[in-house]
């Protein structure tokens, strides 16, 4: 047994792993330090000027929220009620070999064929035209995969005799799902939800095509107004802007800001979830 | 009513609320597959299907316009093909580390640290590739634009990574702890049998894993927009910037007339995408199932 040799191995498959944790690690870095000098209370809190070179980048951090907040009254509800009867009442019938077949295609149809399919149906076919009821029904449908296969764990992970011990007492199984299960498992559902949800807010293929615009004078009015989107407002100024060389802080502070509000919602999401690991434990 | 005959209709509206929701996910698959061939459609019968197997990509010209989706597929395969190359041995080598050698709290730092990369949304990761990869890529090549395919495959590859070894992780760990005792028992070292019992029990599973992470990186849009240069050429090179399905769709469609040919053509490259990545979820699971490592 040449033990140089193993132990060489060792030291390449763990400098291997740790090369990629210093690129995370990099990135990371990258965008705080340069971003950081550009974020003051100025620069969230007022309107942009000279298309995006000077002033703050608010009507965009309101248009992001507004778009979470569509796409987590949307599909929250949808995800969750798919995941109770994906767990509570589906038995191994055709139906239910469908319904995870679509959750599983859900899951892979790439972000930008999303965009075409909110554009054709919401935008076009229902009449909504560019707005953050389209931009949000687009990105429900795209996060509802992750949503139901979050929440079906979390009710997956409810100790069974919790069910029969209900059922056993002559409650219906909607009154045992009620009272037995949904109060132990909702918080693991939220918060896996909020996980997926933290990507949508960052996404950006989806929103060109059905909600974002590029700059507006005043803050939408109702679920029909164009918003304007960090993810867009970002690749706009880096790609598009004629300036784009000379307002490189301009860029960093609101990629730092965007990342901020994911990794935020990520991290929040994470810590309630260890939370109430320790509260509920059998 | 009765209390009992009341808690009976609720149970049954419950249940009816309950399929309703989980049937929306169905309902979503086969609107999308509708709504796409329903914007495309008319392209089929004017000009025809036989225009997208054009050999060039030109949709605004004075002279023709030409159609041909090939030099997009080329890009989007070099793209995704350099990527791969980069991601899998590295993510599979890592996963190997993370199962198998790594101390448990070494773990509990380092899967949610390498996770983070997934959450970066992909307009920043793109934004950094333009501002660092790309002048990297242009130094160290001696090239006049970072801009090239190399530059969009290395973001890929970084986005591609923490799904790559997620999941090629959970296939090492469900390899049965009898296989791998059984090995150690025999004299084999732990180096032995990592690479002799585990990774070959797990390797259905690796691929599974390889194939949803291109599933991933064709369908990625942002990253490649911003740092491919996008010149719809078909080329092999990958210092050559190239243009992919997806940045087309996305560069394109803002300024394209509805309902016009090249709006059309452009939802035929959405379907073509549809096609390629529903195909590879496919074969995946199929792998999964057949080797009963689905979860």
């Amino acid at each position: 047994m040449n033990n140089t040799a193993d132990k060489f191995i060792l030291f390449s498959l763990r400098l291997i792993t740790y090369a990629i944790v210093l690129v995370v690690g990099y990135i990371l870095l990258d965008i705080i330090k340069n971003g950081a000098p550009a974020l003051n209370w100025q620069f969230v809190s007022t309107f942009p000027r000279r298309s995006g070179a000077e002033g703050g980048i608010f009507p965009a951090i309101v248009g992001t929220l507004y778009l979470v907040v569509g796409t987590i009254a949307v599909s929250l509800p949808l995800g969750v009620g798919g995941a109770i009867y994906l767990a509570e009442y589906a038995d191994q019938g055709r139906f239910n070999t469908l319904i995870r077949l679509a959750i599983i295609t859900l899951a892979g149809v790439p972000s930008i064929v999303f965009g075409l399919f909110g554009l054709g149906l919401f935008v076009l076919f229902c009449g909504f035209g560019p707005s953050i009821l389209a931009g949000s029904l687009t990105l429900a449908c795209m996060v509802l995969p992750t949503i139901i296969v979050a929440s079906e764990e979390s009710l997956r992970a409810v100790p069974k005799g919790f069910r029969d011990a209900s059922l056993a007492l002559g409650a219906t199984k909607w009154e045992m799902i009620r009272t037995n299960i949904l109060p132990y498992s909702l918080s693991g559902m939220i918060t896996g939800s909020i996980l997926g949800i933290g990507r949508a807010a960052g996404e950006t293929a989806p929103i060109l095509l059905t909600v974002a615009a590029f700059y507006l004078p005043r803050l939408p009015k109702s679920f029909f107004d164009q918003v304007m989107a960090l993810p867009y407002h970002l690749y706009i100024l880096a790609t598009q802007h004629p300036e784009a060389d000379r307002i490189r802080h301009m860029q960093y502070g609101t990629a730092l800001v965007l990342l901020l509000l994911v990794l935020g919602l990520s991290l929040g999401a994470i810590f309630i979830r260890t939370h109430f690991r320790k509260k509920f434990r059998w | 009513m009765s209390r009992s005959r009341k808690l009976h209709i609720t149970d049954k509206l419950m249940r009816l609320l309950l399929v309703s929701a989980a049937s929306t996910s169905v309902l979503i698959v086969c609107l999308i597959f509708l709504f796409l061939f329903r914007e495309a459609g008319p392209f089929a019968f004017k000009p025809g299907l036989e225009k997208l197997l054009d050999s060039q990509w030109i949709p605004v010209s004075f002279q023709e316009e030409h159609f041909g989706v090939g030099p997009l597929l080329s890009g989007s395969a070099l793209v995704t093909a350099l990527a791969m190359l980069v991601t899998v041995p590295i993510s599979v080598l890592a996963a190997i580390y993370i199962a198998e050698i790594a101390h448990p709290t070494e773990r509990e730092f380092l899967k949610p640290f390498i996770e983070i990369l997934a959450s970066i949304p992909s307009v920043v990761l793109g934004f950094f590739g333009l501002l660092v990869v790309a002048p990297l890529v242009k130094t160290l090549f001696g090239l006049s634009t970072g801009l090239t395919a190399l530059t969009g495959a290395l973001l890929l590859s970084l986005m591609a990574i923490p799904t790559i070894i997620s999941l090629s992780e959970d296939a090492l760990v469900s390899v049965p702890y009898a296989l791998k005792n059984a090995s150690l028992a025999l004299g084999a070292s732990h180096l032995q049998t990592i690479f002799r019992v585990t990774l070959p029990a797990a390797l259905p599973g690796i691929v599974a894993a390889v194939m949803l992470g291109i599933g991933r990186v064709i369908g990625e849009t942002m990253a490649v927009l911003m740092v491919t240069g996008n010149s719809a050429i078909l080329t092999f090179s990958p210092l050559a910037s190239v243009r992919t399905m997806t940045a087309t769709i996305a560069a394109e469609m803002g300024e394209v007339p509805f309902g016009s040919i090249h709006y059309q053509a452009l939802f035929w490259i959405g379907i073509i995408l549809l096609g390629i990545t529903f195909a590879l979820n496919i074969i995946a699971q199929r792998v999964l199932k057949k080797y009963g490592m689905m979860k």
